[in-house]
């Protein structure tokens, strides 16, 4: 009896766990990557004693990938000599963490998985318990297989009608974000439902639980339902049979309700997420950089809707317009269809499959001065460069139509 | 004495250690960047023992625990803050940085001002102008693990069990 998140827990708990208690849980997976998992190395050989089950443990290079510079590359051969040294099953290289985690059926329905990234909330489009923890902890539950949660309060989000065309999911968490706030979250379970939902693929459900850490929430879910499990079914090699686990008789902290039916394009403006506005009022401003990527907006639907709108037409002369795929197999499917080959002649640079542009590491970096619109779901001050660059978030109907312009520009005019 | 660095609300983990100088998990190494972009004269001039006072959702952002490492790394006592966001919390008790909740404090303390901190009672005395101030208390399992001096250490003695005993 419970929301969703109470839900999932009790199941785990083998007793049912209310809002506001402390629980230990043993956890399925326990996700980290190039940036996060040397920390947790460090955190597992201070302890110890042994890895509990090697098969729970996730790697994956993504974030600075293929090394950018020394440092980074002396990371990844810290990575790969533990690999070695353990003898560890599952190490990825071919993808942000969240997406091929997703690809590779590790994500399922009532599933409880950590992560050393902020945006493990993403697991919650299936269902799932994922959330951020640091590196630390990661190596802590290395050894013991489990971690502590506070069961945490709910905000449902409860989404009705339909959007226009030329907005999508991302406009729909963009606005959520500026309503909310950047704190609007914090420590909660933020539970995203209704019938918009009900109606939304999987590639546009993800945005919601990826972007909740934005408003600072604990994890982002959504109901696994027939949507769900013929994701798990078709596009993953995960087995079932999937469990449904949906609220029952759950009491909510607060919730909100929203209409999409009359929601227009919005941008979260330089510098916080939740310095939200209609494309409107931005429309026109330069741009120096079109970032399209990240584990929120590169999936194979979202290259398609770019690749739509930027066929047979090239993009802004001045623009840099960087598109990197969220994984290898999205890039692959992309370049069976043709879609890299539209976006190479409309002038884009397509990059290898990973992180990219987003953390300011390499592939896309920005120069002082510099305003980047993108796809990302943070736009944090000096996050992809120069701490006196700017960054607009979007959705990537957006970042193709400001790409054509160098300018922001509203997509509904080139759909 | 105690002096105060203030900082605003929403401290993000960027402006706390810039992602770029994240290529190192060396405590004094990180240390020489934290709050450069937004604290400059923090590097400079901060003496072991200064305390952090932050505003609203302290460390909210990335998961890294490069902020607290960074911030425990430059010496300073402690953060007190209006509220910390989740994953910095969480970071700063498996670390062993203490931090304190306290709202009223967070908006009594002045930078430059000389604070006094009683970790284990959450008391926290601010000299300059005489006002103390009552931090939320932490909860026992928190204690726990701070008290060993992170989760770490906790682990080397006990098992994780013990955690919630
Ligand atoms: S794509 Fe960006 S937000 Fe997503 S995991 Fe990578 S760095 Fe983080």
């Amino acid at each position: 009896m419970g929301t969703l998140i109470e839900e999932i827990f009790s199941r785990r708990a083998g007793g049912t766990v209310q809002a506001g208690e402390i629980v230990l849980l043993d956890v399925d997976y326990i996700m980290s990557h190039d940036n996060t998992t040397p920390l947790a190395i460090k955190a597992f050989r201070e302890i110890g004693k042994p890895i509990l089950d090697k098969n729970k443990i996730v790697l994956h290079l993504d974030h600075a990938y293929p090394a950018p510079n020394i440092l980074a590359a002396e990371n990844h051969r810290k990575i790969l000599d533990f690999v070695k040294e353990q003898q560890l099953p599952h190490l990825f290289q071919q993808g942000v963490c969240h997406q091929v985690m997703l690809e590779e059926g590790f994500v399922t329905p009532g599933s409880i998985i950590i992560g050393a990234d902020s945006h493990s909330n993403t697991y919650g489009a299936m269902g799932a318990f994922g959330t951020g923890l640091g590196s630390t902890e990661i190596g802590v539950a290395w050894v013991t297989g489990k971690c502590w949660f506070k069961v945490p309060e709910t905000i449902r989000v409860e989404l009705s009608g339909h959007t226009q065309p030329g907005v999508y999911a991302k406009d729909v968490m963009i606005h959520i974000a500026g309503l909310l706030g950047m704190d609007g979250g914090t420590y909660r379970s933020v539970e995203f439902g209704g019938e918009y939902i009900d109606n939304l693929p999987m590639h546009e459900r993800i945005i919601f639980p990826n972007m909740s850490t934005e408003i600072g929430a604990k994890c982002g879910l959504i109901a696994a339902d027939d949507v769900t499990i013929a994701y798990l079914e078709n596009e993953t090699p995960a087995k079932g049979p999937f469990e449904r686990i949906v609220p029952a008789n759950p009491r909510y902290e607060r919730v909100l309700e929203i209409d999409v039916s009359l929601l227009a394009p919005q941008v979260a403006c330089h510098p916080d997420v939740d310095n939200v506005k209609p494309l409107m009022a931005v429309e026109g401003l330069e741009v120096h950089e079109v970032y399209i990527g990240t584990c929120t907006n590169a999936r194979y639907e979202d290259l398609e809707i770019v690749a739509n709108i930027l066929k047979g037409r090239k993009v802004n002369p001045l623009t840099r317009v960087i598109v990197t795929p969220a994984s290898a197999r999205i890039y692959k499917k992309a370049l069976k269809n043709g879609l890299i080959e539209i976006l190479i002649d409309a002038g884009c640079i397509v990059t290898g499959a990973g992180c990219g542009a987003c953390i300011g590491r390499h592939g896309g970096i920005l120069a002082p001065g510099e305003r980047a619109l993108t796809t990302m779901n943070r736009n944090f001050v000096g996050r992809m460069g120069s701490p006196l660059s700017e960054i607009y978030l979007a959705s990537p109907a957006t970042a193709a139509a400001t790409a054509l312009t160098g300018r922001i520009t509203d997509p509904r005019g080139c759909l | 004495m105690s002096k105060a660095w203030t900082f605003g609300e929403n401290m993000n983990t960027d402006e706390i250690i810039p992602g770029r100088y994240n290529i190192t998990i060396d405590p004094l190494e990180l240390a020489k960047n934290v709050f450069c972009e937004v604290k400059p004269e923090y590097v400079k001039n901060a003496q072991p023992g200064d305390v952090i006072v932050g505003g609203q959702n302290f460390g909210c952002g990335s998961s890294r625990e490069h902020a607290p490492i960074a911030i425990k790394g430059s010496l300073a006592k402690c953060v007190i803050a209006a509220s910390f966001a989740r994953i910095f919390f969480r970071n700063a008790v498996n670390i062993g940085l203490p931090i304190l909740e306290c709202p009223e404090a967070a908006v009594g303390i002045s930078e430059g001002d000389d604070v006094e901190v009683n970790l284990s009672t959450g008391e926290i005395i601010n000299r300059t102008n005489g006002r103390r101030y009552q931090a939320n208390p932490l909860p026992d399992f928190v204690l726990k693990i701070a008290d060993a001096g992170g989760i770490v250490n906790f682990l080397k003695m006990h098992d994780i069990q013990e955690v919630l005993a």
